[in-house]
């Protein structure tokens, strides 16, 4: 109970933090719509193929915009060491990993909402299944990626070439979930005959499980060293 | 050369690894599907195996600089990772060669292959990591942290080709194979966990010169 009292009122401020940084919020968005648009003319403008890998658009641009947002968070924190202060009050390292964990979460959850209504209207794709499932599983890819990410970008704040350092480390450990996403995300939008979601979203929630577990039993070994 | 037993231990683990390829090549049978290129088995099993045992290796290594903070850990960690992405990248080579033979392609998108390129990936991201942090205790616990992370991907790359449709066979033992085929298998899995013990005890005494210099300066 206390955990969660403590992840509370450091999501709180993480929320606060990302309030105050707007334009942040905004670059971020900003960047994973022109990674969309990139990937249009990567594609060759075929309208079939743009359509049938949009999916992997979206997951590919939430990933890079991922890496601005989690890096910056962290960054300005560093900074302005922020993060001893966090550690001087009295609330448990796992909770300000989930507090972090979980406002990175709603954060890269905004990104990928902000892009799906440029994802109908640049590739022509509509939700078969319906904008349940497909909250879900953005849902459930934000989550698999924030959790390693917050861990990652912590570490990577603090060392040198941070900016290389993230995606090195991030990227492929999240490969999996990644895969995952984009396969769940693509029955959602090209129908789902077989019923084959739920598998996808049992990996995506599998890996949920484990990187939220780790993160927060390792995290105390991150910031206090 | 006083002390230094792993030169021992390399030097037989090398000779065993060119007899039991040249057994693999020329008195082992042949495989009955996969003829000549079946005999790729020999060594590629082999690194498979070690490169998994040496990421767990490096896992403990990690838990062990956590809880008890005694350099030994941490250098154990520094060889294994380091001995294990070379013999991933091995691993991943020698799958390639092999499946341009067999599956007309050098890479496939299959369950097997991607893990361990993820695996391997992983771990270099650690080695990048380790480059990049001067402190040598934040160096050995953040490495660690990331170490443990990472290796949660190494029972999947071990289990995946029975959890999921692979193009990748089913995992090769002595016990499921020609006995004769198994023989090789074994002399030759013996001779590269000892070249492995070789790269892991140097690396270990690498990193604990390294480190008692960075304390002397």
């Amino acid at each position: 109970m206390e955990l969660i009292l403590e992840s509370r009122a450091v999501l709180a401020k993480e929320l606060l933090h990302v309030w105050r940084a707007r334009a942040r919020l905004v670059a971020t968005g900003t960047f994973a719509l022109a990674t969309l648009l990139l990937f249009s003319f990567a594609g060759g403008l075929n309208d079939a193929a743009l359509r049938e890998n949009s999916a992997g658009y979206l997951w590919i641009g939430i990933l890079l915009a991922s890496t601005l947002a989690l890096g910056e968070g962290l960054r300005v924190e560093t900074e302005h060491n922020a993060i001893e202060m966090l550690l001087l009050l009295p609330v448990s390292p796992a909770a300000i990993f989930y507090g972090k964990a979980i406002g990175n979460l709603l954060v890269l959850l905004l990104v990928g909402i902000v892009m799906l209504p440029f994802l109908t209207v640049l590739f022509d794709a509509t939700p078969t299944e319906g904008v349940g499932p497909l909250l879900l599983c953005l849902f459930a890819g934000s989550a698999a990626i924030s959790a390693p990410g917050t861990l990652h970008a912590t570490l990577a704040a603090r060392a040198r070439s941070r900016d290389v350092l993230l995606p090195l480390l991030l990227f492929p450990l999240v490969i999996p979930c990644v895969v995952a996403a984009v396969q769940a995300t693509h029955l959602v939008y090209a129908g789902d005959p077989m019923d084959q979601l739920g598998s996808w979203l049992g990996v995506l929630f599998a890996f949920c499980v484990v990187h939220w577990s780790v993160g927060g039993l390792l995290y105390s070994r991150v910031v206090e060293d | 050369m006083k002390g230094r037993w792993e030169l021992i231990v390399g030097a037989v683990g090398g000779l065993g690894l060119l007899a039991g390829s040249a057994l693999g090549l020329w008195w082992a049978p042949q495989e009955r599907f996969m003829l000549e290129t079946g005999r790729i088995l020999y060594v590629h099993v082999p690194t498979a195996w070690l490169s998994m045992i040496l990421f767990t290796a490096a896992f403990v290594g990690s838990i062990g600089w956590l809880v008890k903070r005694r350099w030994g850990f941490d250098f154990l960690s520094e060889a294994s990772v380091e001995a294990g992405v070379v013999l991933g990248c091995l691993l991943s080579v020698q799958g390639s060669i092999w499946a341009h033979w067999t599956w007309n392609t050098w890479w496939a998108w299959d369950p097997r292959l991607t893990s361990v390129a993820v695996m391997v990936l992983s771990f270099l991201g650690i080695l990048a990591l380790r480059s990049f942090v001067d402190d040598p205790e934040k160096r050995a616990t953040w490495s660690a942290t990331a170490t443990i992370v990472a290796w949660v991907n190494v029972p999947f790359v071990y289990l995946c080709v029975k959890w999921m449709r692979s193009l990748h066979q089913g995992q090769s033992s002595v016990a499921n194979i020609d006995p004769d085929m198994g023989k090789v298998l074994l002399l030759n899995t013996v001779a590269v966990t000892l070249v492995a013990i070789y790269f892991v005890v140097t690396r270990w005494r690498i990193a604990n010169a390294v480190h008692q210099r960075e304390f002397t300066e």
